[in-house]
């Protein structure tokens, strides 16, 4: 377990929540933020703040030195070969829109694929399904095994020389599957596909590094990993990135601007058009900063500890169902028999306990676990055991209440 | 552990209706509205049968929290027999009713919809239980 100091670092937990002290649940969806990174963002406004790459001015150097820094805080984080790698967009959604439309354009056809798979979170859906409808493509899906697994036969059997790409989370943020991304990049490009990872449940908990993963595009989101919100990453092999065309146009991404011509900056310059997100980056920075002093290792384990913990414990309550497969990242989706997940989430809050419920933006994945509807708590690097004890006791006053007072 | 506010949310009559809704099931021949609440997944479907201007019939189906299965089945019940004009100014006092602004108590006899007036404590939930007259107010603007 990690050092139960860390939670003294995010000021917004130590708080009461309807009479009771918080027991944040929900970082799954967001997660809470170190004073850390709370100080490098107003520092960065006392102190440093202008717009990059423009003036002459020393604070113009300033704002440029520590964006840039940022960016290169990123490629070692996720162990990219060049910073020119790394693009800067606004999360997961943003980043994972910019490959569909600028990879996905020029190099998916009419009559070729897409592979996915069932259990992907919306934003790595949508713009896929809306890039096969502008190209003439058809979208595949990758069976999952019944607990919810992406095996390599399954990713096989739906792969061709049509495929051209191959687009998966890292881990599901429903389930919380751990999937096989080196392994199924080995697969998409021995089709000669590109292999695009959507690592938004797994860059705040677990170590990455693109290069071991061999994938082409990977995307992530600052603020499910105590960063802010605001900003997120496309990482991109230069290779691929040299040769694609921007999809914003504006200030900042041009090299020579005529009135009837223009042309483009290297890169990553020429994928962040206009104004960028100088302190957001700053922000991330720290983020990455405070995760890497616990060690991402640490992370990992303190979260796997805490959910094996706390579903042993939901396995002693009857009618509580789990969904997902045993080997997990820190997060549990269940249900409670007969009492709606949003009610279920309504009596937790009562007791200060913030949990999700809904879809989770993962509506197909949904209706294959034949729920319309589920409860998720999620753990981090701030949560204990203690927490979890009083979730599981917040679980049985809930029983309880729609058991007996109706 | 106490739960006044919950109680106050999940009322007697609340939990009866979503145990053993009222008018759950399909129309014949009647308009067909269906809604989604985008953001928890909720789904249901009003089938209304409108005959000059009077709302004869009313039938939902769907999935959804108690709250939201409790404001379909309480509308259905209230709103058959009713002329669409009335319907409609039901739907503006139950939307001010769960928001906690002054409604019209008097104009009509609110029976059980008023226990969903708790609603109004817990902001997060209001959509559930205004998504059934949200799909009444699409119904009667469809066939208008
Ligand atoms: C697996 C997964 N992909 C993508 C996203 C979208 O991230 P964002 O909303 O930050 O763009 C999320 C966040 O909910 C997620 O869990």
């Amino acid at each position: 377990m990690l050092n139960a100091s860390i939670r003294e670092q995010f000021p917004i937990l130590n708080q009461e929540i309807n009479g009771h002290p918080l027991v944040y649940l929900d970082s799954a969806a967001s997660s809470q933020k170190p004073l850390a990174v709370i100080e490098a963002i107003e520092d960065y406004y006392r102190r440093n703040h202008s717009n990059v790459h423009r003036g002459v001015h020393t604070l113009g150097t300033q704002a440029t030195d520590a964006y840039e820094g940022a960016r290169e805080r990123v490629r070692s984080f996720i162990h990219a070969t060049v910073p020119e790698e790394i693009i800067f967009t606004r999360g997961t959604t943003t980043a994972i829109n910019l490959v569909a439309s600028s990879y996905g354009d020029a190099n998916v056809n009419e009559g070729d694929e897409i592979v996915l798979t069932p259990m992907e979170h919306h934003a790595n859906l949508i713009p896929w399904q809306q890039l096969a409808k502008r190209r003439g493509a058809t979208l595949r899906f990758v069976e999952l095994t019944p607990d919810g697994r992406v095996t390599l036969d399954a990713v096989e059997s739906v792969l061709s020389d049509r495929t051209k790409i191959v687009a998966m989370s890292h881990v599901s943020n429903v389930l919380g599957t751990i999937n096989p991304i080196a392994d199924v990049a080995r697969l998409a490009h021995e089709v000669g596909a590109v292999m695009v990872v959507d690592a938004a449940q797994s860059a705040p908990h677990r170590k990455l590094d693109v290069q071991a993963l061999d994938c082409d595009f990977l995307a992530f989101s600052g603020h499910k990993m105590l960063g802010p919100t605001g900003i997120g990453v496309l990482y991109g092999k230069k290779q691929l990135l040299k040769n694609m065309e921007p999809v914003e146009f504006g200030g900042e991404m041009i090299d020579y601007v005529d009135l009837y011509e223009s042309t483009w900056k290297d890169l990553p310059y020429r994928f962040e058009a206009g104004t960028p997100i100088i302190a957001g980056a700053v922000g991330l920075a720290a983020a990455i900063d405070f995760l890497e002093e616990i060690g991402l290792e640490n992370v990992e384990a303190h979260e796997r500890e805490l959910a094996s913990y706390a579903i042993e414990q939901m396995k002693t309550i009857e009618g509580i169902e789990i969904y997902g497969p045993e080997d997990r990242v820190g997060l549990v989706t269940f249900n409670l028999k007969d009492v709606h997940a949003h009610d279920l989430a309504t009596v937790l809050d009562m007791q200060g306990i913030a949990v999700r419920a809904g879809h989770h933006c993962a509506q197909p994945l949904m209706r294959l676990l034949k729920q319309s509807s589920t409860a998720r708590a999620s753990f981090y690097v701030y949560n204990t055991k203690e927490e979890v004890d009083r979730f599981i006791e917040g679980l049985r006053q809930t029983k309880e209440y729609f058991n007996y007072e109706f | 552990m106490s739960f006044n506010n919950l109680d106050m949310l999940y009322r007697q009559v609340i939990m009866d209706h979503y145990k053993n809704p009222r008018n759950r099931g399909a129309i014949e021949d009647g308009v067909t509205v269906n809604l989604n609440n985008p953001t928890c997944g909720d789904t249901l479907r009003l089938q209304l049968q409108i005959e000059d201007d009077i709302v004869k019939d009313a039938k939902f189906e769907g999935e959804g929290c108690s709250i939201s299965i409790a404001s379909a089945s309480m509308m259905t019940q209230i709103i058959k027999g009713k002329t669409v004009e009335e319907a409609l100014q039901l739907a503006n006092i139950f939307s001010e009713m769960v928001q906690g602004k002054e409604y019209d108590a008097d104009t009509f006899d609110l029976d059980d919809i008023e226990a969903l007036s708790g609603v109004s404590k817990f902001p997060a939930r209001i959509k559930c239980a205004t998504l059934a007259w949200k799909a009444l107010e699409k119904g009667v603007d469809e066939d208008a």
